[in-house]
């Protein structure tokens, strides 16, 4: 408490007695959304960048001719449902049920997995076609936006499979749970990003 | 969302409410029909106008994000005692800034530096 009660022999005192106790890892959760909110600015200023050079074809093939939305709607599909899973996996952990939690876990990386293989295979369909990140500044900057947003996802998975062994280890401690909590903020605000995506960049794209 | 508030009470030592199952079953069915809609509208071409199609599926996308603020990463105004939300704010701050000023500047920049065959045979 901050003390600046005066006493008849001492001045005003500007100093706090004693420290909030700081249980640790008590501000872990803000320091973590303002990494978000600043990995957030990244994602905007590629989507500027995809935004200002998305309409340079240079000849090249432009959205309409290398969208597939059905596989797009999909990929959707796996990350919506992930992020299902991973609230599951939350609530689990709230009632202390590590097999539960571990599954639901497990079952999210799944999904994440699924996730990166169709997109890994869209791009890889995309090149064998010839539009390389190489071929126009629309192609560099659909590459650069969505493969940032999928490397998020792959470390994502990285991170998931590592408290998972951790979680194996030490059970449900309580810096396992706030891990935890970090992981399930990082894969939901990935999916917040992924709306961007498809919004701006399939959806916008094909109606060029 | 009284049941949301309640799980935030049980667990307000962990900083942030985990939420409930019944929040992130309506989450998931706003952001299914959210995310249903405009790829139905954009694939099917329901709406024969493009410029109303691309309004209406980044107005889905805007309340989508909310959805999924709300009911998957839990933000309310008074969470982290109020911080985060103030990050959040000078974060869509700037993001609004950077893109629409990116947009704004650089569309000019094309509509300005477009060598028209107008200008070109005014040229001397």
């Amino acid at each position: 408490m901050a003390s600046t009660a005066t006493t008849a022999d001492a001045g005003p005192v500007f100093y706090l007695e004693e420290e909030h106790a700081h249980a640790e890892g008590g501000s872990t959760m803000l320091g973590f959304w303002l990494y978000l909110m600043s990995d957030c600015l990244i994602f905007a200023m590629l989507f500027a960048a995809f935004g200002v050079l998305g309409g340079n074809y240079a000849a090249g093939p432009a959205p309409k001719d290398l969208f597939d939305l059905g596989l797009v709607a999909v990929n959707t599909t796996m990350l919506l449902l992930s992020s299902i899973t991973y609230g599951f996996a939350m609530l689990t952990m709230d009632k202390g049920r590590v097999g539960a939690t571990q599954a639901w876990l497990g079952v999210t990386m799944l999904f994440g997995l699924a996730f990166l293989s169709i997109e890994l295979y869209e791009f890889a369909h995309m090149i064998h076609e010839g539009a390389t990140p190489q071929r126009s500044a629309f192609l560099s900057s659909f590459f650069t936006l969505v493969g940032t947003h999928g490397l998020h996802v792959t470390f994502g998975i990285v991170w998931m499979v590592t408290l998972m062994v951790q979680v194996a280890r030490h059970s449900l401690i309580e810096a396992n749970r706030r891990r935890l909590m970090c992981l399930s903020m990082f894969w939901h605000f990935l999916d917040v990003v992924w709306i961007g995506v498809f919004t701006f960049v399939y959806l916008m794209g094909t109606l060029r | 969302m009284s049941a949301h508030d309640h799980a935030g009470h049980d667990h307000a030592h962990g900083g942030a409410a985990h939420g409930s199952l019944k929040g992130y079953l309506i989450g998931f069915f706003l952001s299914v029909i959210l995310t249903a809609i405009p790829f139905w509208m954009v694939m099917t071409g329901a709406i024969d106008n493009k410029q109303a199609t691309a309004v209406i599926v980044m107005a889905f996308a805007a309340v989508q994000i909310i959805v999924h603020m709300v009911f998957f990463l839990h933000m309310t105004p008074a969470s982290e005692g109020g911080w985060s939300m103030l990050a959040l704010i000078f974060t869509v701050i700037l993001v609004v800034i950077v893109l629409s000023g990116s947009l704004w500047v650089m569309y000019h920049l094309n509509a300005n530096m477009m060598p028209g065959l107008h200008e070109m045979r005014q040229m001397p």
